[in-house]
């Protein structure tokens, strides 16, 4: 698939992750920096969000000022009921990624709650499930992933 | 307002509609915040302002577009768990995230049965490159109890919604 960007595509791309045109024509903004119309800035992301290389364009909130809480949490499933207790785990609003790895732990879900209150009441939820699992709130930071070269 | 009590930002009820009507992505059309103005009752500046606004006060870390890895051929991505003695925590998580191929690193909570506490996430375009970069990672920072676990599934991806 990354063989099949443009020049253009490439520059949208690494662009548009860090540096989208706050303004009111964004696209226009951006077809200015990189010499081509705002019509063919906008048929290029159509193009790239069809092909789901764009996900979106939007705020990347950080729950954690809004007096949010998050936690990563490790999970142990066994395989026969690893994808029952997947889509109980997928159906909260709440978890943003969840993923099935190797090792004693195997499913790894992100939570982003609202409030530590509400975080509290999943865990609860979660322990009703049955599996053992740990909770694996962030002590320190020290990257957070902004920008993909492309 | 929402959960001032539990210490979060101020942010007013048309900021937080704001982000609701923004999260899931703006329209790709000309005047991308007309609509977004129009809904909210207020001008397409003050949208932009307000934007601008929660990016300052840390609400959003970034308004901007999120890139589909795997359609990317960024295929590979592996979470790798170290065991850091905590007296060199500091020194060795600023030297992984100095790795390009690591997007996310942090600090967790250690368990006496799970008795790692730095966390990196490595993208490549292949485990071997990913597994290279581990590697590159322990030489680096002298670290050699990790253990690397690769995605094999993805179940759920999904922006941080509000």
């Amino acid at each position: 698939m990354i063989d099949k960007l443009d020049e253009v595509d490439r520059r949208l791309i690494n662009t548009i992750q860090l540096d989208f045109p706050l303004n009111s024509r964004p696209f226009l903004a951006l077809g200015d920096q990189i010499g081509i119309s705002e019509t063919d800035v906008i048929d290029h992301l159509k193009r790239l969000t069809d092909v789901g290389i764009i996900r979106k364009i939007g705020p990347i909130i950080n729950t954690a000022m809004i007096g949010g809480s998050s936690t990563l949490i490790a999970m142990r499933v066994s395989d026969d009921v690893i994808d029952e207790v997947a889509a109980r785990i997928n159906e909260f609003d709440e978890v943003s990624h969840n993923y099935l790895r190797p090792g004693s732990y195997n499913m790894w879900f992100t939570v982003s709650a609202r409030s530590e209150e509400r975080l509290r009441e999943m865990v609860r939820e979660i322990d009703a499930l049955g599996c053992p699992f740990l909770e694996l709130p962030v002590e320190r930071m020290f990257k957070i992933g902004v920008r993909f070269e492309v | 307002m929402i959960n001032q009590e539990d210490g979060g930002v101020k942010m007013d009820e048309s900021d937080l509609k704001l982000i609701r009507l923004t999260q899931d992505g703006i329209e790709l059309v000309p005047n991308p915040f007309k609509e977004i103005a129009d809904e909210l009752g207020i001008s397409e500046a003050e949208v932009i302002d307000r934007i601008d606004s929660l990016i300052e006060r840390g609400i959003i870390r970034r308004f901007g577009a999120s890139i589909g890895h795997r359609t990317l051929g960024i295929v590979a991505n592996a979470m790798c768990a170290w065991n850091v003695p905590d007296e060199r925590t500091e020194e060795v998580g600023a030297v992984m995230a100095g790795f390009d191929e690591v997007s996310h690193c942090y600090e967790r909570v250690r368990y006496p049965e799970w008795d790692y506490n730095l966390y990196t996430m490595i993208h490549a375009r292949t485990r071997e490159e990913c597994e290279h970069v581990a590697r590159e990672i322990s030489r680096a920072t002298v670290i050699s109890d990790y253990t690397i676990l690769f995605s094999e599934r993805e179940f759920k991806k999904t922006g941080v919604r509000i």
